[in-house]
C-alpha cells in the first residue's frame, strides 16, 4: 500500500527520521550512522528500536520523540542519518 | 577485583551509592532513605554537588551516596565522569564503595536497563530499585519484578518512593551489602551500545514486559501546553508571573533586611563607645551580613519556581518551546530561565545555571548573566536618570526618561546575547554539546521534596558565598575608612564624611584612576563611586552622596541638586552633564560591577580564572562603549557647556 505524505515524499522503505510524521511508529533500520553522537547510542538509538515523533517545537525544532518508554527532545541537526521504516498502521 | 564479595560485614562504615538517570526518583529515594542527615558538599576538585547521608535505622553504619544522575556511563559532562571514577574506586579522597544501588525509572525500563547492564561490567555488589511502579499499573502496564530479579541474578525492589512503597525492603537490602547475590552475567567494559540494548530487549521479551501505552494525563496537558500558539502565551504567562513574584514578593523582604541591618548600625552606633572597633562592627560586619542576606528572598523564591517547574515537569518543556531561539546565540533551551532571573539577580541566575546540562553552555550562559539588567543597577539608573534626562513626552504616554531607562534593559539583554553568540564561536568555540533532554511526564511535585531542595540551595549559596561576600564587603568598608582626615572643628557632619572619605584609600585610588577614566566624562568623585560599587552596584548613590556632603543618602532630591550643582572649581565648567550621565549609565550596563556575582562565578566554575576573564572583558567594553557614548553625546551638544 502506497503512503503518501502531502503527496510528495514516499514513505515506503527507510526514510531519514527527520522526516518521520508526527504521530506514527517507526522503527531505526541499516547501519548506526558513523557521525552520530555516543550519547544517542547510549540513549537506546539502535537498529531495531521503535520510535515515533510526537510533536515539533512551535518553530520546527527540536523534536520530541518517544523512544523506550520516555520522551525526549533532539535537534534535528543531531539525527541526521538515522533512518527508518514505518510501520503499518493498525488503526486508521 | 573480583565480583565475590566478603561474607562478613566489614568493621568501618559500609558505603553504598545510588546511581540512576535524571528523573528517575534517585532523589526521592535518597531522602526516603536516610531522612534529614544529607550533608551537602562539593567532589574535591569540581564543582559537581555530592550529598551523601546515613541508612536510616543503622546508626551511622551504613552511608549512602548519592551519585549525579547520568544516563550512561562513559559521559562527557563533569558530573558524569564523576559517577563512573567514583565506581572504580579512582577518585581521590572517596573510599571504595561496598555496593551498588541501580534506581531505574519502571515507566522507561527499556531505556534504563541500558544504564543498569552497564553498571554490571563494573562488577560491583548491586541491587535494583524500580521506581513509580504505580505509573506502570495506572497506565495499565505490568512488570514482574521477581522475574527481572532472575534474569539480572541480582535483588530488585518496586518502590513508589514519595509514599513510601517499599522503602523499608530497600533499607533492609542496603544495611548488608556483603549477602548480595552476584549478578548472573558480567558483560564486557566496552560493550558496543548495539548489543547491549539487544539484551535489553531480550530481558524485557523474557519479562513480559511490553511497552506501555502513553500517559494520557500529560498527552492531554502537552497538547495545550506545547501548542505553537497557546503554548507560547502559556509560557509567556508563567514568565509574566514568575517575574512578577521575584519583584513584587522579594522587595519587601528584602527591603525589611535591609532595614534592619541599617537599624542595628545605627543603634550599636550609638549604644557602643565610639571608635573604629564600633565602626568594623557596624559599618563593616553588619552591613556585610546584611548584603549577604539581603539576597536570601529572591533566593528563595526564585529556586521555589525553578524546582516548583522542575519538579512538575514544566521546566523542560518551556526549555523545549524557546530552545531554536537560544540556539541561534549558541545557548540551548535551559538557559533561558537563568538568564530571565539575572533580571532580578546574577547570583541567583548564576546558580540556576546548573539545571544545564552541558558544561559548555552552561559556561557561556554563566559569563554572559551579569549583562542582563539586574536590580541592583536601578537605583543607580533611576537616580541618574531623574537628575539628567529631561521628562519629555515622546510618544503618548511615553516618555523620554522611560525609553531611556526601556533602552538599558534592552541594551543588556542584547550584548548578553551578542556575547553569548561571540563566546560560542571563539573562545568556547567547539561541537555544541548534544542537546538532548527527557520530557517527562506530569508529576505532582511533593512540599518535603520541595522544601528541602529549596533550603539545599538557599544553604549552598549562605555558605559557599556569603562568607566571601561578607569579607569582601569588610575589606571594601575599610578601603572606603582609612586612612582617616584630620577633624575639622566646626564642620558638619557632612562635610568631615565627605572630606574623610576623600582621604581614604578609595578616595585616592579615585584621584589616582582619573586619567583612566577622563575620557569617559568621569572625575575623581565618580571614580571613588566606581570603586564603592565593586561591592554593590547600588553603593554608588551613597558613596557620591557621601562624597557630594549630602547628609543622608536616601535624600535623591538632595543628591540629584548637588550632582546638578557640581561644578569644576578652576574652569568653573559643570562636572555632570547628559553627557557624563549617559556614559555613567552606558558604563553600568557593560560592567561587572558586583563582588558577590564574581564570588559566585567562581564557586560555580570552580576556580578564579573565569570571573576574571568576565571581569576584564566586561570592563574592556564598558570603557569602550562609555567612551563613544560620551563623545557622540558631546559632538550632540549634551557635553559641558564652554
Amino acid at each position: 500500500m502506497a503512503k503518501r505524505n502531502h503527496g510528495r515524499v514516499s514513505l515506503d522503505g527507510p526514510i531519514p527520521l527527520q522526516r518521520l510524521p508526527e504521530g506514527r511508529w517507526a522503527r531505526l533500520v541499516g547501519a548506526v550512522p558513523h557521525n552520530v553522537s555516543q550519547r544517542l547510542l547510549d540513549l537506546g538509538f539502535v537498529p531495531g528500536t521503535r520510535l515515533k515523533i510526537v510533536r515539533r517545537a512551535p518553530l520546527g525544532d527540536p523534536i520530541e520523540i518517544e523512544i523506550r518508554g520516555s520522551r525526549m527532545c533532539f535537534r534535528r541537526s543531531q539525527l541526521r542519518g538515522f533512518r527508518v521504516v514505518l510501520e503499518e498502521e493498525h488503526r486508521s | 577485583m573480583s565480583a565475590t564479595a566478603p561474607a562478613l560485614a566489614p568493621e568501618r562504615p559500609v558505603r553504598v551509592a545510588l546511581v540512576g538517570s535524571p528523573n528517575a526518583g534517585k532523589t526521592t529515594l535518597f531522602n526516603a532513605l536516610t531522612g534529614a542527615s544529607a550533608r551537602i558538599g562539593n567532589y574535591a576538585g569540581v564543582t559537581v554537588e555530592r550529598r551523601e547521608g546515613i541508612l536510616r535505622g543503622s546508626e551511622g553504619r551504613v552511608l549512602v551516596l548519592d551519585l549525579p544522575g547520568t544516563y550512561a556511563l562513559r559521559g562527557e559532562s563533569p558530573d558524569e565522569r564523576i559517577v563512573e571514577k567514583v565506581l572504580d574506586g579512582k577518585l581521590a579522597g572517596e573510599p571504595e564503595l561496598d555496593g551498588v544501588v541501580a534506581v531505574a525509572d519502571a515507566t522507561t525500563l527499556r531505556r534504563g536497563l541500558g544504564l543498569v547492564r552497564q553498571l554490571l561490567a563494573h562488577r560491583r555488589p548491586m541491587i535494583l530499585v524500580l521506581t513509580m511502579i504505580d505509573e506502570v499499573r495506572a497506565r495499565g502496564g505490568r512488570i514482574d519484578v521477581g522475574r527481572l530479579s532472575r534474569e539480572l541474578g541480582i535483588p530488585v525492589v518496586g518502590v513508589v518512593g514519595h509514599r513510601g512503597v517499599g522503602i523499608d525492603q530497600v533499607v533492609r537490602l542496603v544495611r548488608e551489602p556483603w549477602k548480595w547475590p552476584c549478578p548472573k552475567t558480567v558483560p564486557p567494559l566496552d560493550e558496543d551500545p548495539v548489543r547491549r540494548f539487544a539484551w535489553v530487549d531480550e530481558v524485557c521479551k523474557a519479562i513480559g514486559a511490553d511497552e506501555l501505552p502513553p500517559d494520557r494525563r500529560t498527552d492531554w496537558i502537552d497538547q495545550w501546553l506545547l501548542h505553537p500558539v497557546y503554548g507560547i502565551a502559556i509560557l509567556a504567562l508563567v514568565l509574566l508571573v514568575f517575574f512578577q513574584s521575584i519583584f513584587t514578593w522579594a522587595a519587601p523582604a528584602m527591603d525589611a533586611i535591609d532595614s534592619l541591618f541599617t537599624t542595628l548600625a545605627s543603634v550599636s552606633r550609638a549604644v557602643l563607645p565610639p571608635g573604629w572597633l564600633t565602626e568594623l562592627w557596624a559599618g563593616g560586619v553588619l552591613a556585610g551580613v546584611g548584603s549577604v542576606l539581603v539576597f536570601l528572598p529572591q533566593i528563595v523564591i526564585l529556586f521555589t519556581f525553578i524546582h516548583l517547574l522542575n519538579d512538575v515537569g514544566y521546566m523542560a518543556r518551556a526549555a523545549f518551546v524557546v530552545d531554536r531561539v537560544m540556539g541561534w546565540v549558541g545557548l540551548q533551551g535551559r538557559s533561558f530561565l537563568p538568564l530571565l532571573s539575572c533580571f532580578a539577580c546574577a547570583v541567583p541566575g548564576i546558580m540556576a545555571a546548573r539545571t544545564i546540562a552541558s558544561p559548555r553552555e552552561r559556561l557561556a550562559t554563566i559569563l554572559v548573566a551579569p549583562f542582563m539588567t539586574c536590580s541592583a543597577r536601578l537605583p543607580v539608573y533611576t537616580l541618574l536618570i531623574a537628575a539628567f534626562v529631561p521628562a519629555r513626552p515622546v510618544l503618548g504616554p511615553l516618555g523620554l526618561q522611560g525609553l531611556v531607562m526601556l533602552g538599558l534593559y534592552v541594551l543588556g539583554a542584547a550584548t548578553a546575547l551578542v556575547a553569548a553568540a561571540v563566546l560560542s564561536s571563539t573562545l568556547l568555540r567547539g561541537t555544541p554539546s548534544v542537546f538532548y533532554m527527557e520530557l517527562p511526564p506530569y508529576r505532582w511535585p511533593t512540599a518535603k521534596l520541595l522544601v528541602r531542595q529549596v533550603w539545599g540551595s538557599a544553604y549552598a549559596f549562605l555558605k559557599r558565598a556569603g562568607t566571601i561576600i561578607l569579607c569582601v564587603s569588610i575589606v571594601m568598608w575599610a578601603l572606603l575608612s582609612f586612612p582617616k582626615a584630620p577633624e575639622i572643628p566646626g564642620a558638619l557632619p557632612s562635610e568631615q564624611a565627605r572630606v574623610n572619605l576623600e582621604a581614604s584609600i578609595a578616595g585616592r585610588i579615585g584621584h589616582t584612576i582619573e586619567p583612566a577614566i577622563a575620557p569617559l566624562g568621569f572625575d575623581w568623585k565618580i571614580g571613588v563611586g566606581l570603586i564603592a560599587s565593586l561591592a554593590a552596584r547600588e553603593v554608588i548613590v551613597a558613596t557620591l552622596a557621601q562624597i557630594h556632603a549630602v547628609g543622608n543618602p536616601d535624600d535623591y532630591e538632595g543628591l540629584r541638586e548637588a550632582l546638578q550643582r557640581d561644578v569644576d572649581p578652576v574652569t568653573g565648567r559643570h562636572h555632570f552633564t547628559l553627557a557624563t550621565a549617559l556614559s555613567l549609565l552606558v558604563f553600568f550596563v557593560f560592567a561587572l560591577q558586583c563582588t558577590s556575582t564574581m564570588v559566585v562565578m567562581a564557586r560555580e566554575t570552580g576556580g578564579w580564572r573565569w570571573p576574571a576573564f568576565a571581569f576584564s572583558y566586561m570592563l574592556a567594553l564598558a570603557w569602550i562603549a562609555s567612551f563613544v557614548t560620551y563623545r557622540v553625546a558631546i559632538s550632540l551638544g549634551w557635553g559641558p557647556a564652554a
